[in-house]
């Protein structure tokens, strides 16, 4: 990348060997880093490395132990956002934080409304937000309401709402998370449009692919501490990684080559509503066998979400079939298709995967708690199950090590997923249903997931891979399912995929097979 | 980190502490309200450890006062452990004491060692009943459970005073109340043991059931899948049902199982204190006291037996407080304040989790990572 618009006379941001303590625990270590005019500055790091600790003191949310801030060339003491607002910082978090019944413009002018003496002036505020939007190319409709526009749309109102009160410095907060591979090549072209236009861009990530394409340089910070700031151009992915992690990291998952087997789930003209009694599934029609992982690549929305709360038993369908192993498990309880072979990884790991306020050894038999290994005559064997939590938090590096007793709430995010792994796959059972089983995670636990899962399908287990990443649907699955609209509407060999027409076909755009 | 901060995180991670502070906080409060009605502070608090501490007699009617309490405080203990809110430990109670005492007189010419338990039994079925009816209509129809409990307390209510008046159990005299229960009902200590001992004249075995049954909540919500499954639920439906439990089910019987213990402290306070139930003018507030109870005992079963000794304490000592002058609902005002402050833990844990995570307000405390448990991890 050329890097045009990087000034690098002018430091707009500087952060000088930060320390952040939480009681005894250091989450920032000495940690620097340096943001130019017209600069995207990627921070890299592994969940839990300490890139958002050290975000949130830029931003006024935490005060650092020690160390200095400077803004434009003056040291700052950020006691709120507020402060930081206020010298043109403006952040835009991985959640939204927006207001569902409330227009686009409502918004982004939220807090500092246009008024005509004590009346709201939508007139002036609509005029202003449209010329905004204009300016740094994010078009968006200012009438339409949150609720009502897609993921995508809704981080361009959050990235306005930051430049509408005068942002010169934009934090985006793993802004990738939850957009399609259009809406990420989008975000990339309007980061560069800002900074054509002299703002700079620090971008909280650990996507490697993203980094490269855009931005011009990455602090990485490991366990809290400053490990070193790159020129992006001049390392690669595996550098990254290796920077990032500690150690090298492979991407290529080790899948060989193998005949599926039987038939293990078999769904036939699935129909379903979602929670507002909308028709979501129209007919969906899928099979999964033995030894194969068959990924399901779509849109969020398109029915990905109830196919799987109606396999696994918490929704109802309409209409169909669908058996395991020949089992009929149409519209039964969830304990009827786990008895019959299916276990899942679900798609919220704190809603469904886990009872947070359990502890990790509690939480690893949430199925399970019955079976005669883990209870007699209806006594709970603490031991028994203390003994197989202790084994799988070895085998599924589970941290910390010595988490049995400890509530699962208190894991981080990528360790509480991998209980949820460790006891789905523990579950030894025909079918594993995995959605989105590396979301938010870092690469480094992303490389376990991968090898976990394929691992299954190696031992002959069915796997339905439902991910909103299309390069984990890629690298994965054995054959590709494109659902669009409630149905699938394609199928491709994982092999032959070619990205731009998955897009394509998810889209609706272009129908196949 | 400023000194205020670590005060809060103080008193949020220390729920002992955190109680005994609130009790504290409530007694000063009480003599705060004693000091502007000129009464001497002393002599009233004197009064009030006195009555409690001056000997067996005492001390065993403070028991006595508290062994319904512990046992209602359970009940709702109980229902808190496994997420659902029985404020009709009110209604089970009376339901349960009626059933006791309906048993205890028709049936009275049965041995002790039958109809002590068939009381029991029939004081918990009742109660059991009064709160799956309740759980019911919340599965059903998902009628809000705290909304027809507090109508299913009156109508316990009225059904009490009601079936006070049959001819088959009414006293005939002048009394608007039931006959005594039959004395092979009743679970009081022998007279020689009680004149001995220089306890009060109903000092009875109920503290030993209520223990007992303490320990018996400990055990079903500790180590019995039964727990698991109930409190699975309390604390995530979603998880619960995914992991295949049968979340209707599971409030069915909690709400059973907590109603059956609110049914016993009837029986209790029926066959070791009252031995008859009197129609009643209002509503005598065992069950809500046993919310009271439940709260300071912070829903653990040995808090809970401790919480309602003193919480009996305060209600016989209560009594004794008009000796001095003062007036007895001193008492109220200082348990209204205990409990307001340990209700208010929650805020304090808010204002600590605000202070540390003002990105998620969100979320629950619960699900965020403590950064100093994450240490570990690496």
């Amino acid at each position: 990348m050329a890097k045009e618009h990087v000034d690098l006379n002018t430091k707009v941001v500087e952060m000088r060997n930060i320390v952040k303590k939480f009681g005894d625990f250091t989450a920032n270590d000495g940690v620097n880093l340096t943001v130019h005019k017209g600069e995207i500055h990627a921070i890299l790091g592994e969940n839990g490395a300490g890139k958002s600790t050290l975000m949130n003191q830029l931003y006024g949310l935490y005060k650092p132990t020690s160390g200095e801030i400077i803004v434009n060339g003056k040291k700052m003491e950020m006691n709120s956002p507020r402060d930081a607002i206020s010298v043109g910082i403006g952040m835009v978090h991985q959640h939204f934080m927006l207001i569902q019944p409330f227009t686009v413009t409502e918004n982004i002018v939220l807090g500092t409304e246009p008024r005509k003496g004590v009346v709201l002036d939508m007139e002036t505020a609509r005029k202003n937000v449209a010329e905004i939007s204009e300016k740094y190319g994010l078009s968006i409709d200012p009438d339409a309401k949150i609720e009502d526009i897609s993921v995508g749309m809704q981080q361009r109102v959050e990235i306005l709402k930051a430049l509408y009160r005068g942002a010169d410095v934009l934090i985006l907060d793993e802004p990738t998370a939850s957009l399609t591979p259009q809406e990420i090549v989008e975000l990339i072209d309007i980061m560069h449009n800002l900074t054509a236009d002299g703002k700079s861009i620090i971008l909280i990530t650990h996507k490697l692919k993203e980094l490269k394409a855009a931005a011009d340089y990455c602090t990485i910070i490991r366990l809290g501490k400053y490990i070193g700031t790159v020129d992006v151009d001049t390392v690669t992915e595996d550098d990254l990684a290796r920077m990032m992690v500690g150690r090298n990291v492979t991407f290529e998952v080790e899948k060989p080559d193998q005949e599926p087997g039987d038939v293990v789930l078999d769904v036939k003209d699935l129909h379903g509503v979602d929670y507002r009694d909308v028709e979501i599934l129209k007919g969906l029609t899928l099979n999964v066998r033995k030894g194969e992982i068959v990924g399901i690549a779509g849109v969020d929305g398109n029915g990905q979400t109830e196919l799987v709360e109606i396999i696994t038993g918490l929704r109802k369908a309409t209409g169909g079939q669908i058996t395991v192993n020949g089992v009929d498990i149409y519209n039964k309880p969830p304990r009827v298709g786990f008895v019959n072979g299916v276990s899942s990884i679900p798609a919220d790991r704190q809603k469904h995967g886990l009872v947070l306020d359990f502890s990790v050894e509690e939480n690893m038999v949430l199925q399970n708690y019955r079976e005669p290994r883990f209870a007699h005559k209806g006594i709970l064997d603490r031991k028994a199950i203390r003994e197989f939590t202790t084994e799988a938090v070895e085998k599924y590096d589970i941290r910390p090590r010595d988490c049995e007793t400890r509530p699962a709430g208190t894991l981080s995010g990528g360790n509480q997923q991998k209980v949820i792994i460790a006891r789905e796959v523990e579950n030894d059972k025909d079918l594993l249903i995995a959605v989105n089983p590396t979301r938010g995670l870092d690469v480094g636990a992303i490389e376990y997931v991968h090898k976990y899962i394929v691992e299954q399908r190696n031992k002959g287990k069915a796997v339905l891979l439902v991910s909103f990443e299309l390069d984990e649907i890629m690298s994965l699955s054995d054959r590709i399912d494109v659902i669009y609209d409630g149905r699938i509407v394609s199928e491709v060999a994982g092999k032959d995929a070619d990205e731009n027409e998955l897009g394509l076909m998810m889209a609706g755009g272009k129908q196949n097979g | 980190m400023d000194k205020k901060k670590s005060l809060l995180e103080f008193f949020a991670e220390s729920k002992l502490i955190h109680t005994i502070l609130s009790i504290i906080i409530g007694f000063i409060v009480g003599a705060l309200f004693l000091m502007i009605m000129g009464i001497n502070v002393g002599d009233a608090y004197g009064m009030l450890l006195k009555s409690v501490f001056s000997g067996a007699k005492s001390f065993s009617y403070c028991v006595v006062y508290a062994t319904p309490y512990i046992v209602t405080g359970l009940s709702v203990a109980f229902s808190f452990k496994t997420g659902v809110f029985n404020i009709g430990a009110e209604g089970q109670f009376v339901i349960g004491s009626m059933a006791a005492c309906v048993v205890g007189i028709l049936l009275g010419g049965l041995p002790s060692y039958l109809l002590v338990p068939l009381c029991f039994l029939a004081a918990a079925a009742a109660g059991a009943l009064w709160g799956t009816i309740v759980g019911f209509l919340k599965t059903k129809w998902g009628i809000n459970e705290v909304l027809s409990m507090i109508m299913f307390n009156w109508i316990a209510f009225y059904l009490s005073n009601y079936i006070a008046g049959f001819p088959a159990i009414h006293n005939e005299g002048t009394a608007e109340a039931t006959r005594n229960i039959s004395e092979n009902a009743r679970i009081l200590l022998s007279k020689d043991t009680i004149s001995s001992l220089g306890l009060c004249p109903t000092a009875n075995w109920g503290i030993l059931v209520a223990i007992v049954l303490a320990i018996i909540v400990y055990f079903i919500i500790e180590k019995t899948t039964l727990g698991y499954e109930l409190k699975a639920v309390g604390f995530n439906k979603s998880a619960a049902e995914y992991g295949g439990i049968s979340v209707n089910r599971s409030i069915l019987l909690a709400l059973a199982i907590s109603g059956g213990l609110a049914g016993l402290g009837g029986a209790l306070q029926l066959m070791g204190m009252g031995g008859r139930i009197s129609v009643f003018s209002s509503q005598e507030g065992f069950g809500f006291a046993g919310i009271v109870v439940a709260l300071i005992g912070v829903s653990n079963p040995f808090g809970v037996v401790i919480a309602g000794l003193f919480y009996g304490a305060l209600t016989y000592g209560g009594g004794k407080l008009n000796l001095v002058g003062a007036p007895t609902q001193v008492v109220d005002i200082i348990v209204g304040t205990v409990v307001f402050f340990i209700a208010i833990s929650c805020i304090f844990e808010y204002l600590k989790y605000l202070k540390k995570t003002p990105k998620e307000p969100e979320k629950l405390p619960v699900s965020e990572p403590d950064p100093g448990k994450e240490a570990d991890e690496t």
